[in-house]
């Protein structure tokens, strides 16, 4: 399977959409925040943005994606989306996910899929968790202040990864 | 304690077509809790590294698609129910669903 190999992170990514300082405070509208600036960044297109906020809270209240350590990552698969896209949203107050370990979520990576292609998903979930596994990645992205700090932080931990 | 400890093994296959994303494994973290013995999980199909079971997270890791085959081993005192449950879980798709349908 070359996929995880392959796959960067960084192409990923929607740089400009990234949100490094959430104005929300609840999971919503973390949600919905993070879709508007991908509409904003021109990654999704502005009249598919209610459907899709939509359908990933729909998902959220399924399952909580808060998989503990202050992480989330919300996600959804649908039809009005073209190309898989992911962005990051930080929280320097911390948001009530529901984690599984019930504690505040600081860094949010919200990943949208094409409905059509679930091995395309699950490899980029791969490599979103195989990176948020690390200590020092997520306590970085916590600490990133600036749009650019955390696109380089994700650059470096792809760089880290295929060395 | 020691004489009391079991090692099993059993092997199941992901009949899902999402494959096994992030609900499924939620819900396979949340049995693989309830026993006291360790789990620890390998995708047999595209043999990638062990992960433990008791972890979203890791579990996350296996990158598991339609049709992989999952390697659930466990170690303790209830070894043998964990993975009769768990590979059972596996087996029927999670009790998900989607094994027909895809979600919107």
């Amino acid at each position: 399977m070359g996929t995880e190999v392959d796959m960067k992170l960084s192409d990923l990514i929607d740089a400009p959409s990234v949100v490094p300082d959430l104005k929300a405070t609840d999971r919503n509208g973390v949600i919905r925040e993070l879709i508007q600036s991908l509409a904003d960044s021109g990654a999704i297109e502005q009249h598919h943005m209610e459907t899709i906020a939509r359908a990933t809270i729909t998902r959220e209240n399924q399952g909580s994606t808060g998989f503990g350590k202050g992480v989330a990552v919300p996600h959804v698969k649908h039809q009005c989306i073209e190309k898989m896209i992911a962005t990051i949203g930080r929280s320097s107050h911390g948001v009530d996910f529901a984690a599984l370990d019930r504690a505040p979520v600081y860094t949010i990576v919200m990943l949208l899929s094409p409905a059509s292609a679930p091995e395309e998903h699950l490899a980029a979930m791969e490599r979103i968790f195989r990176y948020l596994q690390r200590e020092n990645f997520r306590r970085f992205l916590r600490q990133a202040e600036t749009r650019e700090a955390i696109v380089e932080l994700v650059t470096e931990a792809d760089d880290l990864q295929n060395e | 304690m020691s004489d009391a400890t079991t090692e099993a093994v059993r092997d199941a296959t992901v009949p899902n077509r999402e494959g096994l994303h992030a609900r499924p494994v939620m819900r396979f973290v949340d049995l693989a809790s309830k026993y006291k013995s360790t789990v620890a999980v390998t995708n047999v199909s595209c043999d990638k590294e062990k992960v433990d079971g008791k972890s979203a997270m890791q579990m996350m890791l296996l990158e598991a698609t339609q049709g992989s085959v999952l390697r659930i081993e466990a170690c303790g005192e209830d070894a043998d129910e964990a993975v009769r449950a768990l590979a059972a879980l596996v087996n029927a798709g999670f009790n998900m669903m989607d094994t027909s349908q895809r979600p919107g």
